[in-house]
């Protein structure tokens, strides 16, 4: 090789670490502040888990209590609100994947629903609080499932469009090859192939809710006392969360990091199932 | 071998009507009817996508329990008119034709006739193995499903009897809730041909069944293919003239959408009538 290659190299040899350094040095601190929030979140959070926690109601200041109203709560409206905007997600992205695919009407609602997928959460929530607790005249727990259950839709509707576009036309030719109705063939081999997926965006989509603070401060808002009724307003962690971090009352701080620790490991949880569904998708193949 | 009987097209049509079979026929074309009848008639039949005119004026017959091969280079059309025979085009938006293919005398390219029914009835392989994301025991059972209501023991002899017609039994019988996905690409195909017996069709489309197949997977699927033709009436399109010659008893040539040869195979190989099939068939192009 003459000279002019060997400083052409030795160029790139240096450019090619100075990138790596870099690179490495972006992706340690990322990873530093995860851990950190986690060490933290352990240290602060882990210390107030007593089984006070899950079995007493939240307190006034000064005297002992849980999150129990708080943590169900939280469970009925994360459900209730998956419930309501998963099949709607799923329907939707079932008719812009199968049935509309390419039309005005499909585009139109890809837009609209891209538009949603990055509204902030807020928004939602004071949508919510014009269309259902204005006129309702009170804060409820269904109002607070109503704006989880916009704020799930499109996350469901994006994955339930995307994975539903990679499962090949082949295997639907396939199916009605063999006389199979149009219905069956979406129901019995289009969902089935694309099952992993569906169930990972639904599971993200969860997620994605459980952390919410916004859209139920203007909706189902908070209650102190254990609760059931879906038309009063209803306790949820992250509000709770919100209202005793910020009180000056020791005890109710204590609480707030058990109730974001509480939080952390189930999103957490929630992502890792969803990351070992995907892989075995990606296994099957 | 079955030059005695026929040596053009025209003069099968004819013969059509004949009602019964004599002795010397019978032993001259094996065990097979020597009684021809035409299962499927493709008249005048022109197929276009969106502006693009596809398919021009073709006729042809498909004979009852017969192999026909359509052959030609690619982008002649051929999977287009197997396409046709199904009506998978419906599926696709800007995709019509126009003509007549007559099923048993009716015509299946009228708005009315019901497709999925159509479809139980004219059976389709693809070119790259299709299996369902489920058990080799449901990929089989599925299509049956569709249009009848069996106990399960009698399910599981269907399945049985598809999975032993395609010589797949020996391989999977230890394995039926297994996965379809997990075999090997020559045991998905014949999978896919198990699946559409199963719902015993009367005519089966095969498009290219072969090309994504090792050579032993391809000589089991066309023996396959042979077994198959004493119930089925066969319609195979192809890229191996080999195979053509070996697996069909009649054969298409088609050319930028039209058809330029129809004949038996072995006049089509031997003797063809126009050059643009003898330079085909001999290499010359495509």
């Amino acid at each position: 090789m003459d000279t002019a290659m060997l400083t052409l190299y030795a160029r790139r040899k240096r450019a090619h670490k100075v990138a790596m350094v870099l690179s490495s040095i972006a992706a340690l601190s990322a990873l530093v502040a995860l851990t950190w929030i986690l060490a933290t979140l352990f240290v602060k959070g882990f210390g107030g888990l007593t089984t006070h926690v899950f079995t007493q109601m939240t307190p006034p200041p000064g005297s002992d209590g849980g999150l129990l109203n708080a943590i169900s709560g939280s469970l009925i409206q994360t459900i209730v609100g998956t419930l309501i905007g998963t099949p709607l997600g799923i329907l939707a992205g079932t008719y812009m994947a199968e049935y509309g695919r390419n039309t005005k009407l499909t585009t139109t609602v890809r837009f609209i629903n891209d538009v949603l997928l990055s509204a902030p959460s807020i928004v939602v929530g004071l949508f919510v609080y014009e269309i259902m607790v204005k006129p309702m005249g009170h804060f409820s727990a269904w109002a607070g499932c109503v704006a989880l259950a916009i704020l799930v839709m499109p996350v469901v509707v994006r994955t339930t469009e995307d994975m539903l576009l990679l499962v090949p036309d082949s295997l639907r030719e396939a199916a009605s090859a063999l006389g199979a109705p149009r219905w069956l063939v979406i129901q019995q081999v289009c969902y089935r192939a694309a099952r992993a997926g569906l169930i990972t965006g639904t599971i993200l989509a969860v997620a994605r809710i459980s952390g919410e603070t916004a859209p139920l401060l203007f909706t189902s808002l908070n209650n102190q006392f254990w609760s059931t009724n879906m038309n009063a307003p209803m306790a949820n962690l992250p509000v709770v969360i919100f209202q005793f971090a910020l009180s000056p009352y020791e005890d109710w701080q204590r609480l707030a990091w058990v109730g974001a620790l509480l939080i952390t490991l189930t999103v957490l949880a929630l992502n890792i199932i969803a990351r070992s569904l995907s892989s075995v998708k990606a296994s099957e193949r | 071998m079955n030059e005695m009987q026929t040596t053009t097209a025209n003069a099968m049509t004819a013969m059509k009507e004949r009602p019964t079979l004599d002795l010397a026929d019978a032993m001259s074309s094996g065990n097979r009817p020597a009684q021809l009848r035409e299962k499927v008639s493709v008249r005048n039949l022109n197929f276009y996508y969106g502006q693009h005119h596809a398919l021009k004026s073709i006729s042809l017959p498909l004979h009852d329990r017969m192999v026909t091969a359509f052959i030609g280079p690619s982008g002649c059309g051929k999977s287009t008119l197997l396409r046709t025979l199904n009506r998978m085009y419906d599926l696709y938006p800007g995709q019509r034709a126009e003509g007549e293919v007559l099923l048993d005398g009716q015509n299946i390219l009228d708005p009315k006739f019901d497709l999925n029914l159509l479809r139980a009835r004219v059976g389709m392989v693809f070119q790259k193995p299709t299996p369902f994301p489920m058990s080799i025991y449901d990929n089989i059972a599925f299509g049956i499903r569709l249009y009848e209501k069996i106990p399960k023991s009698e399910m599981s002899d269907r399945v049985e009897d598809a999975l032993k017609r395609t010589a797949l039994w020996d391989e999977v019988k230890n394995k039926l809730n297994a996965s379809g996905l997990g075999l090997s690409g020559g045991q998905q195909q014949r999978l896919c041909i198990a699946r559409s017996i199963a719902v015993r069709p009367q005519v089966l489309l095969l498009d290219e069944p072969t090309s994504a197949l090792d050579p032993i997977s391809t000589a089991k699927i066309e023996e396959l293919i042979y077994q198959l033709k004493a119930d089925y009436t066969i319609a195979i399109v192809t890229h191996n003239m080999q195979q053509a010659a070996r697996a069909s008893d009649y054969s298409a040539f088609m050319y930028l959408g039209e058809l330029i040869e129809f004949g038996t195979t072995d006049q089509v190989f031997t003797k063809p009538r126009q050059s643009q099939t003898e330079d085909y068939i001999t290499g010359r192009f495509g």
